[in-house]
């Protein structure tokens, strides 16, 4: 009786030793119980109200039918089963004693209706136990975790009107019945109802967490072939074009070195520094102007940030002020250009670095000081400010600081 | 751009390439030419443990992915038994988060593979010295996990940087280079590489946790 990884079998019927479906056999060999007992209870259970034979019956349709060569079943409990049994026992004996203790108090719950039920709960748990514990635990982590998720929601937003609905309909119903007559029959009936609808939902539970499961797996299956789509697109924009030049410009080795640089900073930055919506966010924006540049411009941009800052005109500006400043140090400086954003709670300042020729400040260049005019009067619209920092052989560098609008925070 | 900063090395450095791709292997070796002794290569975990232990070099470079574990599992080896033998880590992706397992768990900084031969041989060579090679992206990445958290002012042990400390990794985020540095907060370049050390060794034992926070906070695959 072993499955492998399951630490219990499953529960099936017996095809020996059983008198009318195996369902006793089976459920005995199962939970370890002597096959007599099992017996017994269902008999005292049909005698009390009935509700052993629809147990009896609900199990026979349920339970699959062993195996060819299942073996007959025997009384033997594993470690596992023992441990359940003394927990089986110990909870029934509570219960038992909370029943006697409320009897004492003059409250009969032992009744027509708590007992069934109480044995329903019961039944439905064993019910449970039929599947393997490892498929069980798949199956509540894949539910669990998706249900939980979209349940919170669900509850949050819906809750209150959920609930306000179902009172409404529940009193409506309980006056439609009242206006007719007995308002305590119509209670009963009512509390049948529910039973029945309840009974319903339990016995359909199975099936729907089966098909809460099969949509997660597919969801999970539709979201590896998007992403994997998506590479697929990256990699044929991108990199299969970038070999094709490649090929064709082979005997320009400068050009080759240029292609292949900017193809492997943009697969790079693709693979391993994805830094969010261009449309929210600064750095993320900036990420964008700078890959335009590298590719119009021939340079390469290194880009490091601390912290972050979301979106609003004043910060609109800085990145238009950062590209042009980007822009001016790949034109004269050439090669390669450091850019280095740091965004706190006070400012957002961005450092942008070449290591070209450098100028004498006092003999600034005119293309240079035309753009740097610009920069520094964006800047200072903004509420900023721009420096400039240079020296002959030593490159330059730009430094940009927007102070935090007051009451503005950013975020890292 | 190398600085002179302590005795004029003249013995040739020995080292050791650790990548599992032979074809890099052949290019470094080719590009560090004769400034460099390569005394041993390794393709995987094992292997390079193996070469380590048996050649001793002085400096070993260390591929962040390589099968058997990467590059932390070769650190973890031959970090204990073999401390005067330093590690500079080699990484494709330039990504802090790649990186810093494989600093804390004790290479003194890394580069990326697409740096020039001429660069490389000068991290090797400050490995060598006992300072720490940190690129513009690391100490980002340094400032950005040493803000976040909350923590004492007065405390500068293991989990804050000096305000002195924050200044230099400023500016080597900015991209300027030691003596650069070194002339703008007006030290000598030995002071600078002193705190760039003292930053490397609270990256590598400060509050695990911060870090850890950090790291799951900004995990984006």
């Amino acid at each position: 009786m072993d499955h492998g990884t399951s630490q219990q079998p499953r529960a099936t019927r017996a095809r020996r030793g059983r008198v009318l479906g195996g369902v006793c056999a089976g459920i005995a060999a199962h939970l370890g119980w002597p096959v007599l007992r099992v017996r017994a209870g269902f008999l005292l259970l049909t005698l009390a109200s009935g509700l052993g034979a629809v147990l009896y019956a609900a199990y026979w349709a349920w339970l699959p039918i062993a195996d060819e060569d299942g073996e007959p079943p025997k009384g033997a409990s594993a470690d596992g089963e023992g441990r359940d049994l003394a927990g089986a026992l110990g909870l029934g004996a509570l219960a038992i004693g909370v029943l006697l203790v409320l009897s004492l108090r003059g409250i009969d719950l032992v009744g027509s209706w708590f007992t069934p039920l109480v044995l329903v709960g019961a039944g439905v748990g064993v019910l449970w136990r039929q599947s393997d514990e490892a498929r069980r635990t798949a199956l509540l982590s894949d539910v669990s975790a998706s249900a939980r998720a979209t349940t919170r929601t669900a509850v949050r937003r819906r809750g209150p009107r959920i609930l306000l609905g179902l009172a409404l309909v529940l009193i409506g119903i309980v006056g439609v019945a009242a206006s007719q007559g007995d308002v305590v029959a119509s209670l009963k009936g009512l509390a049948a109802a529910l039973l029945a609808v309840i009974g319903v939902g339990l016995v359909l539970l199975p099936f729907v967490l089966g098909w809460w499961r099969d949509l997660a797996a597919e969801r999970r299956a539709r979201i590896r072939s998007e992403e994997r789509a998506e590479v697929a697109a990256q990699v044929h924009d991108s990199v299969l074009q970038t070999l094709t030049l490649i090929q064709r410009a082979a005997h320009d080795s400068d050009e080759v070195v240029r292609l292949a640089r900017t193809e492997e900073r943009a697969l790079r930055r693709w693979l391993y520094a994805p830094v969010g919506d261009p449309a929210a966010t600064f750095v993320a924006a900036l990420e964008s102007e700078i890959a335009d540049v590298e590719s119009t411009y021939a340079c390469a941009v290194e880009l490091v940030h601390v912290g972050d800052a979301p979106r609003d005109e004043r910060i609109d500006a800085l990145v238009a002020a950062s590209r042009e400043a980007i822009v001016n140090a790949a034109k004269h400086a050439g090669g390669s250009v450091a850019v280095y954003v740091e965004c706190g709670p006070e400012a957002v300042e961005v450092f942008v670095r070449d290591r070209g020729p450098g100028f004498d400040p006092a003999d600034v260049p005119d293309d240079r000081l035309g753009l740097r005019e610009s920069v520094v009067a964006r800047m200072g619209r903004a509420g900023g400010s721009a420096h400039v920092r240079s020296q002959a052989g030593e490159g330059t560098e730009v430094s940009l600081v927007l102070p935090a609008a007051l009451g503005a925070r950013s975020t890292t | 751009m190398s600085e002179t900063t302590g005795p004029v090395r003249r013995r040739v450095l020995r080292v050791v390439l650790v990548d599992d791709h032979r074809l890099f292997r052949a290019g470094v070796r080719s590009e560090l030419g004769e400034r460099v002794e390569v005394v041993g290569e390794a393709g995987d975990v094992d292997e390079a443990v193996t070469v380590i232990r048996d050649t001793h070099p002085d400096v070993v470079l260390l591929d962040v992915h390589l099968p058997g574990g990467g590059g932390r599992a070769v650190l973890d080896s031959c970090v204990p038994e073999l401390p005067d033998v330093r590690f500079l880590a080699l990484s494709v992706s330039d990504a802090a988060d790649d990186v810093i397992g494989v600093v804390r768990g004790g290479a003194r900084g890394y580069v990326t593979k697409a740096i020039s031969g001429d660069e490389l041989v000068d991290a090797i060579t400050r490995v060598a010295d006992g300072d720490a090679v940190f690129s513009p992206r690391l100490a980002g990445f340094v400032l950005d996990a040493f803000s976040s958290g909350t923590v004492d002012v007065d405390d500068e042990g293991l989990d804050s940087l000096s305000p002195r400390e924050r200044e230099v990794m400023r500016l080597i985020a900015r991209g300027y280079t030691y003596r650069e540095v070194a002339r703008d907060l007006v030290l000598s370049v030995k002071t600078v590489e002193t705190h760039v050390s003292a930053v490397l060794r609270k990256l590598q034992l400060s509050n695990r946790h911060e870090l850890a926070r950090w790291a799951a906070a900004h995990r984006i695959v």
